[in-house]
């Protein structure tokens, strides 16, 4: 048994106790792996009896699991209304030439953060009221 | 010593509020983090003697501790924004520390629910039912009412499930209830299932909230002997927003696809599990703890107009000076809110439009501002409070560009389930596009001779485009299962009424559409 699907193994272990434990679990393997790729679809399909098929149809209707795991640093900035009420489409220019090839920018709606921004998410670090010069050190730094 | 109180609330730590923090206890100050008191455009604030300062930078540690900070707000509790509202599920917003058992019991913590649980459940429905309160979440359903119909429900196994999938843009007082006060929360879940006979809990949260989260796990551990037998969980979203829909939530929460469920059976009956489940907003649940205390419900009752019972946590954002958490009964009109309470725009520009009730809600014009707050009042405009999100916008606002933003939203956020929504979306930023650039022309296939149908002199004009939309709106209106699909059209028809131009330029408006 490879490492993988050992830890695997005891992720679904850790949570088989709970009702409707998939979305646990799948949380924990993204955070642990970086994505929810096919070699573990299948190895989840057979640790918790259902098919493939099921675990695929959950794994690609969520935004936050991904299939492929992505290096790069994570920038997610609010492009919902409030924060476009506060300007954000004006700095996505300056946030891509920021980010270049070296950083991911990712859009999210709603941080919660509505009444200060735009406002955007790197890891669980949170940042509000965003400018061109704010958001180009936010990206740099990332 | 002095006692300076920082909120952790996540849009004070946004702001520096750890820092902050830091620099104060390097001056051997002894800092108290509490929660917030929604007065967002001063975050970071500094609190010494009942006494605020905000927003507060590093530079202004020193002016703060002696006195001579031009930064100050004076009293907090006499500050006009605090002291002309009505502070009910908001309480103890800025003066506890949100894991502290001993703050919350000593500021009329627990006494809902000791009370609660001398009752029996059929009286404690009826308490929440003769207070008026309806559901904080948007559609506004008698609580009372949800909660019999669970009560009455065959056990033995039922649930509270609180749906904490806030993801409406331009809300936050479910971020920040649940950051600043966990206790209430959860006592307001263990009232539920006293009241129901549940002795299981579910926090759905979503995973934009990573403070909610970290907060609502350490509180449920602090307090898990005082609620037992009652027990309570915390799931995290996956970053899908039609997770906000209860029965969508409740697929996900056992683990499968966010797709909605045709209702019957409702979830009082046919929940999680398909066994009966209270659902309800965070909001609501928080309002519970005090209309269950010695006189609570007759107090809340008394509060609002019309069917609107009660306080309402409205949350200002977007372009607004004075943003932040303003709780108070039901009937302020929305331009006291807009333009007393919020100040106007941010940027010192008129206001264009004023969004209530996230994207789903309508782009509410300036010449409406006399609308009362209150659920029949915004219905009876073709709008609704929703979760009391107002998001206000200021002339620089391109409308036409907001309304294929509801669309696109609605395409990137649909579950999938049912066609007006999945496709409808869809097609609705083409054609929005399509009134924005002058209508369509025939395509190469539809000059063929062989298309004997299609018309071949001429294509389709913005005014035809208008028509489609509204058909389209219609259909998703009527035809899709959930709120998503179905109010998308509010945000979309509503800035065409109101703001033709920016659909068509100054100069082309179809009469029509101009109507």
């Amino acid at each position: 048994m490879s490492d993988k699907s050992q830890r695997i193994g005891e992720i679904i272990a850790a949570h088989a106790h709970r009702e409707g434990p998939l979305l646990p679990i799948l949380h924990d393997i993204q955070h642990e792996f970086g994505c929810v790729d096919a070699e573990t679809e299948v190895l989840l399909a057979k640790g918790l009896n259902l098919t493939r098929a099921d675990i695929h149809g959950v794994v690609s209707f969520y935004h936050d699991y991904t299939p492929e795991a992505d290096p790069r640093p994570v920038v997610q900035i609010c492009r919902a209304e409030a924060c476009k009420a506060n300007g954000v489409e004006r700095l996505i220019g300056a946030a891509e030439a920021a980010a270049g090839k070296r950083v991911k920018i990712s859009t999210v709606y709603c941080l919660g953060l509505c009444s200060a921004g735009p406002a955007a998410r790197t890891g669980d670090d949170l940042h509000i009221r965003l400018d061109e010069k704010a958001i180009t050190k936010l990206i740099e730094n990332a | 010593m002095t006692i300076v109180k920082i909120s952790d609330d996540a849009l004070a730590r946004a702001g520096g509020a750890d820092k902050l923090a830091k620099a104060f206890e390097a001056k051997g100050c002894e800092v108290h983090r509490t929660s917030s008191w929604g007065m967002h455009w001063l975050e970071p604030m500094v609190e010494i003697d009942g006494k605020g300062f905000g927003p507060a930078t590093l530079d202004d540690v020193d002016a703060i501790l002696d006195g001579s900070s031009d930064k100050g707000i004076g009293v907090i509790e006499d500050f006009a924004w605090i002291a002309s509202q009505t502070r009910l599920t908001f309480a103890r917003a800025g003066k506890t520390r949100p894991l502290s058992l001993e703050d919350y019991a000593a500021n009329g913590g627990w006494k809902g629910l000791e009370r609660a649980r001398s009752m029996d459940g059929e009286q404690v429905c009826k308490e929440v039912l003769d207070s008026g309160l309806r559901g904080r979440g948007g559609a506004g359903f008698p609580t009372g009412i949800k909660w019999e119909t669970v009560r009455k429900a065959a056990g033995p196994k039922k649930y509270i499930v609180c749906n904490a999938d806030e993801g409406d843009s331009g809300t936050f007082a479910d971020r920040m209830a649940m950051e600043g006060d966990p206790f209430q929360l959860i006592e307001g879940m263990a009232i539920a299932g006293a009241a129901v006979g549940a002795d299981q809990g579910y926090i759905y949260v979503r995973s934009e909230y990573p403070d909610a989260i970290r907060k609502l796990n350490a509180a449920l551990e602090l307090c898990e002997d005082k609620i037992a037998p009652f027990k309570c969980e915390v799931r995290v979203g996956a970053g899908a927003y039609v997770c906000g829909e209860e029965t969508s939530l409740l697929n996900s929460l056992e683990g499968k696809r966010g797709e909605v469920r045709a209702k019957p059976p409702l979830p009082a009956l046919e929940g999680f599990m398909g066994k009966p489940t209270v659902v309800n907003n965070v909001l609501t649940l928080m309002a519970v703890p005090h209309i269950l205390q010695e006189g609570g419900a007759a107090d809340y009752a008394a509060k609002g107009i019309g069917r609107s019972k009660g306080t309402m946590p409205i949350q200002l954002a977007g372009n607004i000076k004075y943003g932040g958490l303003y709780e108070a009964p039901f009937g302020l009109t929305l331009g006291e809110l807009v333009n007393d309470i919020g100040g106007g725009t941010f940027t010192g520009k008129p206001v264009k439009a004023v969004q209530v009730g996230g994207p789903l809600g309508a782009y509410i014009h300036p010449d409406q501002f006399n609308l009362a707050f209150g659920y029949e009042e915004f219905a009876g405009e073709d709008a609704l409070i929703g979760h009391a999100g107002v998001t206000v916008f200021d002339d620089s606002a391109d409308m036409g560009e907001m309304a294929r933003f509801a669309m696109e939203f609605c395409a990137a956020e649909s579950c999938g389930k049912c066609t007006p929504c999945r496709i409808g979306a869809v097609r609705g930023v083409e054609v929005i596009d399509r009134i924005r650039t002058g209508g369509r022309q025939r395509d190469v296939l539809e000059l063929r001779p062989q298309m004997h149908n299609t018309t071949k002199d001429k294509g389709r004009e913005a005014a035809e485009e208008v028509g489609l939309l509204t058909d389209l709106c219609e259909t998703m209106k009527f035809g899709s299962l959930c709120a998503l699909g179905g109010f998308t059209p509010y945000p979309v028809m509503s800035a065409l009424k109101h703001w033709p131009q920016d659909f068509f330029g100054e100069s082309e408006v179809p009469a029509e559409a101009a109507e």
